[in-house]
């Protein structure tokens, strides 16, 4: 068998960052508190003292921090970006996610030495991109985004000596990774200009008897019954009049999971496997990294006779948006 | 999973609440603005965020126990709220289980809310700086009096 995914998971606070050590992770990703990053809520990630105080803490456990600065920078601030990848530099993370191919030729040039990241921001899916952020910026693992089959990630693998992380679990959106702008269509704000989808202070719920309903900026998005899972209160998981059809007409609220696939994602070579949800709290970190933990470890133990077991799956689904999961364009049979 | 102590979703019977709602509101404001401020004292909260909380007005609804508790925070304190005016800036409702269960940092409050076991309304933003602030906090004495939720 090939040799073990790392597991990267997410941390908005120190809190999280420990749950994510404490229950076996073998790296965590952090953004700081600003719109460097692409989970720039409101008293969500890191100050620079609780980020060294988080690094201390995982370096002692022999885990590393991953540092995202995974958003795009905005006219006239670009010097605002370079100062958050020196600090990142400084602070000693082992690695610093990026997206934008500007910050990755001024990390290159200024830190060549730090070990880079291509984000999933970058949006690169084909290893031709990967390839060439790797000659001009030497990043050494790129993340892919969730866009490719199992088949494609593995054509990647086989044409590229970058490592390469793939998502595991999570919270799905349309995937238009580095590219969407539909919160900003709702809002004029979007993860690549302010570091948030969707932000909160657009959005409302409304709670009438029996049903409750979701504005974004004052656009009903969905209408929910008081026995119906919610998700989050973005565009692409609304449901809209379509032709006299109301349906999620873009993507439904729903998580990934590739427990049933990780024998596969192990086989094809994959380098790392990573959790979504820096905005959500430590238990849900907790709970996530301890279930894929055991179900890796499961692997090494079980290998070939590896099967997923039905508390770790009931585990993942209860903390899923919308309450259920998919395997995403993983197992897409059409090309 | 693995024979930690959890605490289970519940639901108290109906009678509970009818009687709750008859009774005084005012002892649930005073213990929970006496475990935030408590908070405030250990300088467990980030003065950065609290400050976006000054003058707002919280309402905390424990829906099967009928309990309510409005609050708000001014001048460095949380203040009880015995008749408050107007709708709240945020309010929570929410089962008892449900608190219990976030209090323990045993579920998450997006996990508690994608079920619709916990109701969020107002001002969002407010809600997620509250939940942000309180994640972030490092609850030293809380967790070794509590039965271990961890490994």
């Amino acid at each position: 068998m090939a040799s073990l995914p790392d597991l990267v998971c997410p941390a908005g606070s120190l809190p999280a960052l420990k749950a994510a050590v404490d229950n076996g992770a073998d790296a965590v990703y952090l953004g700081f508190k600003n719109d460097t990053n692409a989970r720039n809520f409101a008293g969500l990630n890191f100050d620079a003292k609780a980020m060294a105080e988080g690094i201390r803490y995982a370096h002692q456990k022999g885990r590393e921090i991953l540092l995202a600065i995974n958003t795009f920078p905005q006219a006239g601030r670009v010097a605002d970006w370079r100062n958050a990848v020196d600090a990142a530099v400084d602070q000693g993370v082992d690695a610093i996610i990026l997206a934008d191919i500007g910050l990755l030729d001024y990390a290159r040039q200024r830190h060549p030495q730090q070990r880079l990241h291509l984000s999933v921001q970058g949006s690169a899916t084909s290893y031709e991109a990967i390839n060439f952020c790797q000659r001009e910026f030497g990043i050494r693992r790129a993340v892919l985004p969730r866009v490719l089959t199992l088949a494609q990630v593995e054509h990647v693998i086989r044409n590229t000596s970058v490592e390469i992380e793939v998502f595991g679990f999570g919270s799905l959106c349309v995937m238009n990774e580095g590219r969407c702008w539909l919160s900003s269509y709702a809002c004029g704000e979007s993860p690549n200009t302010v570091g948030a989808c969707s932000p909160a202070k657009y959005v409302r719920w409304d709670k009438k008897p029996g049903t409750m309903e979701t504005r974004l900026n004052g656009i009903l998005i969905d209408r929910f019954g008081d026995d119906e899972p919610a998700g989050y209160p973005t565009l692409c998981k609304g449901r809209f009049d379509v032709q006299g059809e109301t349906y999620y007409a873009l993507e439904e609220p729903t998580s990934l999971n590739v427990l049933e696939i990780l024998p596969d994602i192990v086989r094809i070579g994959v380098r790392a496997i990573k959790v979504e949800g820096r905005q959500r709290s430590p238990a849900y970190v907790a709970q996530v990294t301890r279930t894929l933990r055991a179900a890796i470890d499961s692997l090494t133990e079980s290998g070939e006779r590896f099967h997923v077991k039905p508390a770790w799956q009931a585990e993942l689904a209860k903390v899923s948006e919308g309450s259920q999961a998919t395997l995403g364009a993983y197992s897409r049979p059409w090309r | 999973m693995n024979g930690r102590f959890t605490i289970p979703k519940f639901r108290l019977p109906g009678f509970v609440a009818d009687l709750g709602q008859k009774l005084p509101q005012w002892p649930h404001a005073l213990v929970l603005v006496g475990a935030l401020n408590a908070a405030l004292k250990m300088k467990l909260l980030p003065e950065s965020e609290l400050t976006l909380l000054e003058g707002k007005l919280f309402r905390v609804r424990v829906l099967d126990t009928g309990g309510e508790a409005s609050y708000t925070y001014r001048d460095g304190l949380f203040r009880p709220l015995f008749s408050p005016r107007g709708e709240p800036d945020l309010a929570f409702a929410a089962n008892l289980s449900a608190y219990l269960q976030l209090l323990a940092r045993q579920e998450d409050p997006d996990t508690l809310f994608f079920n619709r076991e916990l109701e969020i309304t107002g001002d969002t933003e407010l809600g997620l700086i509250v939940k942000n602030m309180l994640d972030a906090v490092e609850w030293p004495s809380f967790q070794t009096r509590l039965p271990h939720f961890r490994h």
